[in-house]
């Protein structure tokens, strides 16, 4: 039986007085691909930003490896997040730096190896992700695609235990989605880690996700397998699952509620 | 009673959002000077740390000179032409030298460097900057536990610094070159008796004092960019937005600040 590794344990966050998170709870279980879905402005990409630390809940908590991100110290957040990886939605690569140094950048700052030690880790990483020609590329000179994998070979360059990633395949065509996602498959065999992906591409949720979660207005509202979510009698989950035209989602809007679907979140 | 109070609100409103700023400058420059042991002394961090300020240091300073060059070479060479008829009128059309060896070192030296640098480097630091909030750059970096702060304005912050003090050097060089020439070419004083009316004029305590600006002008420089660079949102706009208030803003603090030196040296008989 797996155990939690990060625990999202009533997470709420406001910004500018809109609750983005409310109240959320949620369980990153050892080894699995979580997939977490939402439409635009659901609060998905803040729930990453919280996970990975880069951002402290307004509530509740997270518990990473059994520490408290909020009581933790700035050092020890730097430490936990040197656990975990971060692929970035545009890549964000370092767009003064090649590829290369992309990927020895956190090497270079946080570990001692010396520099020939760091140049062979970058290749298998670069390898790994099917970049190793690429290595002396700067950033202005690769497709979406190639930014994504560069992304992740500097997001794979501490061994981390965790891998986020912020909608992967949004902006690729159909085939080099299904090769991030592929990729995204063979990093998780490969390396063993745990993936958070978060994502509204359906087609690429089912591929790669092992369980997945619903986010709708700040809050979890259905859980399970692809298959138990393909299966929900929920009318929501069918409507956004299945990418339907209509439903309570776009009733919602019709219904007046047009400003609160837009923005994700609950006025007052 | 609205529009009474409404010019009020507006100042009130102005000189808040002027302490704040002023506010989160100080802090900035805390922060950095904090993070000195972290970027360049601590082991980890160190092999990044130097090596970016290496690179920072000639992108700012060593790409800057030969336009401050210019610019300080014409400006002794204006400011030669423009007093040397008031100064014949007394005879004296050779104390142009010790004007403009006061004039620059103490003055113009340190502030055309500084204004140079400012379109030159605060610009390129705050459009830098803000790009690479837009493009979640910065946010990479603290996923990768790498604090943006140590990582990118310890080494702009120093850099800036230094070379701003350098750069005042090269300026008042120039300056006095550029009347030293105009002097020679235009009104027949010769190189030698330029020289020694200079070196007559200008005391050590003028061109000290005149470094001690420059490094005052180059870290405030450094800070409004890194400031408002770090500060950007909505996008590509965001950054146009930025790096124009970069140079408003440093233009108008590197004159305040100008004026609260020479008030203090004044009052000292520096």
């Amino acid at each position: 039986m797996s155990q939690a590794i990060i625990q999202v344990e009533g997470a709420t966050k406001v910004y500018e007085n809109r609750t983005i998170l409310d109240g959320v709870c949620l369980d990153v279980m050892a080894g699995e691909t979580l997939v977490i879905m939402g439409g635009s402005g659901s609060g998905k990409s803040t729930m990453l930003r919280l996970m990975i630390g880069n951002v402290l809940c307004d509530g509740g908590d997270i518990v990473a490896f059994g520490k408290s991100l909020l009581k933790m110290t700035p050092d020890e957040r730097d430490e936990y997040r040197r656990s975990v990886g971060v692929l970035f939605q545009s890549g964000a690569l370092y767009n003064s730096m090649s590829v290369a140094d992309n990927v020895a950048l956190p090497l270079r700052q946080h570990t001692d190896l010396p520099e020939q030690t760091i140049e062979i880790m970058v290749k298998i990483k670069l390898e790994l992700v099917g970049l190793r020609q690429h290595a002396e590329k700067m950033p202005a000179m690769l497709s979406g695609g190639m930014k994504k994998r560069a992304g992740l070979a500097r997001a794979i360059a501490l061994d981390p235990k965790v891998l986020f990633y912020d909608e992967p395949s949004a902006g690729l065509d159909p085939v080099t989605s299904a090769e991030i996602d592929q990729l995204i498959m063979d990093l998780n065999k490969k390396l063993g880690v745990t993936s958070v992906v978060v994502t509204h591409e359906m087609d690429s949720a089912f591929r790669i996700g092992d369980r997945m979660v619903l986010l709708d207005r700040g809050k979890f509202i259905a859980s399970g397998t692809p298959e138990e979510m393909k299966k929900s009698t929920d009318p929501l989950v069918h409507q956004f699952v299945f990418g339907l035209a209509t439903g309570p989602l776009t009733d919602r809007r019709l219904a007046g509620g047009y400003e609160e679907d837009l923005m994700g979140y609950e006025n007052g | 009673m609205t529009t009474v109070l409404r010019p009020i609100v507006l100042i009130y409103l102005g000189v808040a959002e002027m302490f704040r700023f002023l506010g989160d400058l100080t802090y900035l420059i805390g922060d950095a000077v904090f993070g000195v042991r972290h970027s360049l002394l601590r082991k980890q961090g160190r092999r990044l740390g130097w090596s970016n300020l290496w690179a920072q240091m000639d992108r700012v300073g060593v790409r800057s000179i030969p336009i401050v060059a210019l610019v300080l070479f014409c400006i002794g060479a204006i400011l030669a032409l423009q007093m040397a008829p008031v100064l014949k009128d007394y005879g004296a059309r050779e104390r142009v030298a010790d004007i403009i060896a006061i004039a620059i070192g103490r003055e113009l030296g340190p502030l055309v460097s500084a204004i140079v640098l400012t379109g030159f480097a605060g610009a390129s630091i705050a459009a830098e900057l803000g790009t690479m909030v837009v493009s979640e750059e910065i946010e990479a970096l603290r996923a990768n536990a790498i604090d943006p702060i140590y990582f990118l304005v310890v080494p702009r912050m120093i850099s800036t610094t230094i070379m701003m003090v350098c750069l005042a050097m090269v300026g008042d060089a120039a300056g006095v070159l550029g009347g030293m020439f105009t002097g020679n070419a235009f009104l027949g004083i010769s190189p030698t008796l330029y020289r020694h009316h200079t070196f007559d004029a200008l005391k050590l305590k003028d061109f000290l004092t005149g470094l001690v600006k420059a490094g005052v002008f180059g870290l405030l420089i450094s800070a409004i960019a890194c400031r408002l660079g770090l500060g950007v949102t909505g996008g590509a706009e965001g950054v146009g937005v930025a790096t124009t208030r970069t140079v408003v803003l440093t233009i108008v603090a590197l004159i305040t600040v100008d004026l609260l030196f020479t008030s203090v040296f004044f009052f000292l008989g520096w």
